[in-house]
C-alpha cells in the first residue's frame, strides 16, 4: 500500500480555488478493484475505494475485501442465485438500465429473469469509465476512436477529465456497457467457473455457463452461480477476462420487457417531483427573465399574506416563495413584483438575433467558386429550441447537521453533488445526491444545466434545518432553459459537368463542436466547412442528438437543391456520391427500399430522404409528406433504416428511433424559442407545441446490421 | 375541507379554496402518480377520473370535486394483481419512455374507450391531445388496436 503516498496528480486541494475543488477531486481517488464475500455467502465483485492516483488501479488479492462494505459493488450473487447488477446510468425512458442490464447478464450467463438490476447511487467508483479504467486502465488499453465520437462537445469533454457519471450522448449503451458491464460479467462468470472446476474436481476447459449455472457435462454435475458464489469470492479475480463473440449472444439481441415499465403504468415509478420527505415544504421561484439579470427589489409583504406562505427567499437573479403547499407557494409568487435588471440585453429581440448571425457570416465569405463551374448557394436557419421536459426542472433539498441531502432527476449524479456540494459550500462528501426517475431528460439534465438544484439549495439554507421541494412552474422552465442553439448556415457548392460536387462550401453560426457534425459524407473534390464564432444571447446546451439535428437539416437540405440542380433523383444522387461510403450506402438503400422509393405516392403526398450520422449512427429516412385539410404539413409516414452497429434490446432500440422522429418532427412543425425585449417570449405549450397522436407519423424501423460497434440511439433516433 | 371519494374511499382533503384537484391529490391524499406538466390544461399529464369522466386536474379546483368520484391512477386497477385493460396493453405493447405523461395518458384513453370501445383513428386522434414529449405515439396505437380498436391500418397506410 506504498501507493498510498503517492500524490495525486492534479485537482489536489488549491486554496485559492474552492470552487474547482470538489471536481478536481474526483480523479484524485485510487481503487483496488476486488471481489468479496456477502453475508451468508455470496460473491460480490466491485470495487474499494482508497484515496490515490486515479490511473494506477489495482487488484486485491484474493479475500482481501470482507464484504459489501468496503466494496461497490457491480455485481452481487447471493446464494438463492439472484443476480443484482448495479447499472451507473440514470433511467430517463431510453432504456439503458435493462440494455445494460443485459450485457452484463450476456457475458455472465446469467439466467436473465434472476437478474435484478439497480440504479448505482451517485459515487466516485461508479462513474462512467471507472470499470474500463479498473479492468484495463494499467495495461494501457485506449479506447477505440468511435467511442470519442460523443465527446464533441462541452459536456463530453468535461465527461472525460472528470470521469463523471452521464447518461447522454447516447453513451451508456456504447460505453459502459459494452466496456464496463461485459467485463464486470465475463469476470464473475470466470471465477465462478473456477469455483466449479475445484467443486467437481476437473479440468476448467470441461465446464460450460448456462442459465446462471456451471455445467459439467461429461459427468452430468451442475451447480448454480448461487451454490458457487461463495467458493468463487475467495478466488483471483482475473485480469482480463474472455469477452464472447457476438456469435455467441443469445440474450443480447433478443427483444426484452424494460424492468422500469410495469411501475410507470401504475403509477408508482418515482420522479423528483413526486419526492416526499417528512417535514417538507414547497417553493415556487421566478428568476430574472432576462439572461443574466440580477434582483434589484421585492416588496415581501404581498406573498407573505397568502394563507400558507411561510416566507420569502431572496436570491441574487431570483425570488423564491416558501409554502405549505406548492400551490400556496407559487400564488404568493404571483402577489410579488419583483424588479431585474435587464443586464443590459433589454433591447434584444429575435430579428436582431438573426441579422447578428447574417452579419458574421458575411464577414468570413467563402472562397471563390472554381471558373466555368455551375453554382448553386442556399441559407438556412433554426431557432433555439426549449427541451421541454414533460417533468418542470425541480429539486427537493435538506440541508441539516452538517449534512445535504438532494433529491432530484438528473443525467449525471456525480456532478450534481459537485454543483450542490458548491451551492452548500460543504464537501462533496457530505452531500448525498438521491437520483430519480426523469421525467424526460433530452440533454436538459446534462452537466453545467443543474441551475434547478444550485436553487434548491440555496432555498434550503435559508429554511434550514426543514426540507424544501422547489418546483419550476411551466413558465419558468420554458423561460430558463439551456437551449439549442439559433444557428445560421450558408452554404456554397460548384458541381462539374456531371452535377458532382467539385467544391462544397459551409459557413455556419454558433452551435456546438468543430463542424464534424456540419462536415457531409458525400464525394466532394474539395470541402471547406468552417464555423463562424459568434455571441450567444441565451443560455445554450445539449438537446437531443446536439449539433446533428441542425447540420443534418442544413446539410441534407443542400444535398437535394444540388441533386436539384444537376436534375437527378435525390436518392441515386446521393447513392451516387457515397460509392465511397458503404455502410451510409447501404443504410441509405434499406430506407429507398423500404419506403418503395421510386413508385408513385399516394396522391397529394411527396416523399423525401435524407440520411444522417451521428454518435456512431447512421440513420437514412425517407418520408411521406403531405398536407392535410387545412393546408398544414402532414407527415403521414417515415421509413427508418438504421445502423448502430449491435442492437442490445430491439424493441426498445425501434422505440428510441420512433420517439426521435417525433422529437425532430415537433421541432420542423412547431418549436421556435424566439426573444422579444431580452427575454423568452414562449411560456407554456400553447405557444411551444408538440406533435400529438393526431399528427404523429406511423414510423417504420429496420436495423442494418454492417457489424459494427455499438452505436447510440436515444441521439440520433 | 373537501369530502369526496378518492379511488373507492371516503376522504377529506385540507386544502386551501381553490386548490387545484391536481394538488389537492399529490400533496395532501399524497398519491404522486397523478403528474404536473403544464398547469393550464395543455398537456393532459395530470388528467383523473371525475365520476368516471377524464378530467385535467391541473385545472378544476378542489371543491369542484366535493361529492364526487375521483380516480386516479393508483386507483384504476381492480388490484395490483388484476391491472386494468389499458394498463395491461401498456406493458404489453412497452408503451412508455420516460413514463412521466403515461399516468394521464392510460386515464384520459381508459376514460374514452369508456365512450367508443371501438375508435377509429381520427376518433382517437381527436379525443386524446395529451402531450407525450417521449414521443410513444406509435406504441400507443398499437396499444389501443390490441384493445380492439381499429385504428392502425389506415393510418400505416402501407
Amino acid at each position: 500500500m506504498s501507493e498510498d503516498q503517492n500524490p495525486a496528480p492534479e485537482g489536489q486541494a488549491n486554496p485559492e480555488q474552492p470552487a474547482k475543488k470538489s471536481r478536481l477531486r474526483k480523479w484524485s481517488r485510487r481503487a483496488f478493484i476486488g471481489a468479496g464475500a456477502v453475508a451468508g455467502g455470496g460473491l460480490v465483485l466491485g470495487v474499494g475505494g482508497v484515496i490515490l492516483a486515479p490511473n494506477r488501479l489495482k487488484y486485491l488479492p484474493a479475500g482481501a475485501v470482507d464484504g459489501d462494505g468496503q466494496l461497490n459493488t457491480w455485481i452481487r450473487i447471493t446464494p438463492d442465485n439472484l443476480v443484482t447488477a448495479q447499472i451507473p446510468h440514470c433511467e430517463m425512458g431510453q432504456g439503458a438500465l435493462t440494455g445494460l442490464g443485459m450485457l452484463l447478464a450476456e457475458e455472465l450467463d446469467a439466467d436473465w429473469s434472476l437478474v435484478e438490476i439497480r440504479q448505482a447511487p451517485a459515487e466516485d467508483v461508479y462513474a462512467n469509465g471507472y470499470i474500463i479504467h479498473a479492468f484495463l486502465g494499467e495495461v494501457g488499453f485506449t479506447p477505440p476512436a468511435w467511442l470519442f465520437r460523443a465527446m464533441d462537445f462541452t459536456a463530453f469533454k468535461m465527461a472525460d477529465i472528470f470521469g463523471i457519471m452521464t447518461t447522454g450522448g447516447s453513451t451508456s449503451t456504447r460505453g459502459t456497457g459494452a466496456f464496463g458491464m461485459r467485463l464486470a460479467g465475463a469476470s464473475a462468470r470466470a471465477m465462478l467457473l473456477e469455483a466449479g472446476a475445484e467443486r467437481f474436481g476437473v479440468p476448467i476447459e470441461e465446464l460450460t455457463t448456462s442459465s446462471s449455472r456451471v455445467v459439467h457435462a461429461a459427468s452430468g454435475q451442475s451447480a448454480t452461480y448461487g451454490e458457487l458464489a461463495a467458493a468463487a469470492s475467495a478466488l483471483d479475480l482475473p485480469r482480463r477476462p474472455t469477452l464472447k463473440s457476438r456469435e455467441q449472444y443469445q440474450l443480447v439481441g433478443t427483444s426484452q420487457p424494460r424492468a422500469d415499465i410495469p411501475s410507470k403504468v401504475v403509477g408508482q415509478a418515482q420522479y423528483g417531483i413526486d419526492v416526499v420527505v417528512p417535514d417538507m415544504l414547497y417553493a415556487a421561484i421566478m428568476r430574472a427573465p432576462i439572461p443574466g439579470g440580477q434582483l434589484t427589489s421585492v416588496d415581501q409583504a404581498p406573498a407573505l399574506t397568502v394563507a400558507g406562505v411561510t416566507q420569502v427567499v431572496v436570491l441574487p437573479d431570483a425570488v423564491a416563495v416558501v409554502a405549505n403547499g406548492y400551490w400556496q407557494a407559487q400564488q404568493g409568487l404571483n402577489a410579488l413584483s419583483p424588479q431585474f435588471t435587464d443586464a443590459g440585453v433589454g433591447g434584444v429581440d429575435s430579428d436582431a438575433i438573426h441579422a447578428m448571425h447574417v452579419s458574421a457570416l458575411d464577414a468570413e465569405p467563402m472562397e471563390a467558386t472554381l471558373e466555368g463551374a455551375r453554382t448553386v448557394s442556399a441559407e438556412y436557419r433554426v431557432p433555439y429550441l426549449h427541451h421541454a421536459t414533460m417533468e418542470p426542472m425541480c429539486a427537493t433539498a435538506r440541508m441539516a447537521e452538517g449534512r445535504l441531502d438532494v433529491w432530484c432527476g438528473t443525467q449525471d449524479p456525480l456532478s450534481t453533488r459537485g454543483v450542490a456540494a458548491d451551492a452548500a459550500e460543504f464537501e462533496p462528501e457530505s452531500v448525498t445526491i438521491h437520483n430519480q426517475q426523469l421525467g424526460g431528460g433530452f440533454g436538459r439534465r446534462l452537466p453545467g444545466t443543474y441551475d434547478y438544484v444550485e436553487q434548491a439549495v440555496h432555498v434550503a439554507r435559508a429554511v434550514s434545518p426543514r426540507p424544501v421541494k422547489l418546483i419550476w412552474s411551466r413558465e419558468e422552465d420554458m423561460r430558463h432553459g439551456y437551449y439549442r442553439p439559433c444557428v445560421h448556415s450558408r452554404f456554397r457548392a460548384a458541381l462539374d459537368a456531371r452535377g458532382r460536387p467539385l467544391l462544397w462550401g459551409n459557413r455556419f453560426t454558433g452551435g456546438f463542436g468543430d463542424g464534424s457534425a456540419a462536415t457531409p459524407h458525400y464525394a466532394a473534390e474539395e470541402t471547406d466547412v468552417q464555423a463562424v464564432e459568434l455571441p450567444v444571447h441565451l443560455r445554450t446546451g445539449a438537446w437531443r442528438s446536439v449539433a446533428a439535428s441542425q447540420h443534418g437539416f442544413f446539410v441534407e437540405s443542400f444535398v437535394d437543391e444540388l441533386a436539384s440542380a444537376a436534375g437527378r433523383d435525390p436518392f441515386e444522387y446521393r447513392r451516387e456520391l457515397l460509392e465511397e461510403e458503404p455502410r451510409h450506402r447501404a443504410v441509405l438503400e434499406r430506407a429507398a427500399e423500404m419506403a418503395d422509393w421510386g413508385t408513385r405516392p399516394p396522391d397529394g403526398r411527396a416523399r423525401g430522404i435524407a440520411m444522417v450520422e451521428s454518435f456512431g449512427s447512421i440513420v437514412a429516412q425517407v418520408a411521406e409528406v403531405g398536407l392535410d385539410e387545412s393546408g398544414g404539413i402532414r407527415v403521414y409516414r417515415v421509413d427508418a433504416a438504421v445502423d448502430c452497429g449491435l442492437v442490445v434490446n430491439p424493441q426498445q432500440a425501434e422505440a428510441q428511433i420512433q420517439g426521435g422522429v417525433v422529437f425532430g418532427l415537433s421541432a420542423a412543425l412547431f418549436h421556435e424559442i424566439s426573444v422579444r425585449d431580452g427575454a423568452v417570449v414562449q411560456r407554456n405549450f400553447p405557444d411551444y407545441d408538440m406533435v400529438r397522436l393526431a399528427n404523429a407519423p406511423w414510423v417504420n424501423v429496420s436495423f442494418v446490421d454492417s457489424g459494427a460497434a455499438i452505436g447510440g440511439l436515444g441521439e440520433p433516433g | 375541507m373537501v369530502e369526496l371519494t378518492l379511488n373507492g374511499a371516503a376522504i377529506q382533503l385540507d386544502a386551501a379554496p381553490g386548490t387545484p384537484l391536481l394538488w389537492a391529490i399529490r400533496e395532501q391524499a399524497g398519491l404522486t402518480g397523478t403528474k404536473f406538466g403544464c398547469g393550464i390544461g395543455a398537456c393532459g399529464a395530470c388528467t383523473v377520473h371525475v365520476d368516471g369522466r377524464a378530467v385535467r386536474s391541473c385545472s378544476v379546483p378542489v371543491e369542484s370535486a366535493a361529492g364526487r368520484a375521483v380516480t386516479t391512477i393508483e386507483g384504476l386497477a381492480a388490484s395490483p394483481e388484476a391491472l386494468h385493460p389499458v394498463q395491461q396493453a401498456w406493458i404489453e405493447h412497452q408503451v412508455p419512455q420516460c413514463g412521466y405523461c403515461q399516468s394521464g395518458m392510460i386515464m384520459a384513453i381508459a376514460a374514452f374507450l369508456e365512450t367508443n370501445p371501438a375508435p377509429t383513428d381520427d376518433e382517437l386522434a381527436a379525443a386524446i391531445t395529451n402531450i407525450c414529449r417521449c414521443g410513444t405515439y406509435q406504441r400507443i396505437r398499437n396499444a389501443v388496436q390490441s384493445l380492439g380498436a381499429a385504428v392502425v391500418e389506415e393510418v400505416r397506410n402501407v
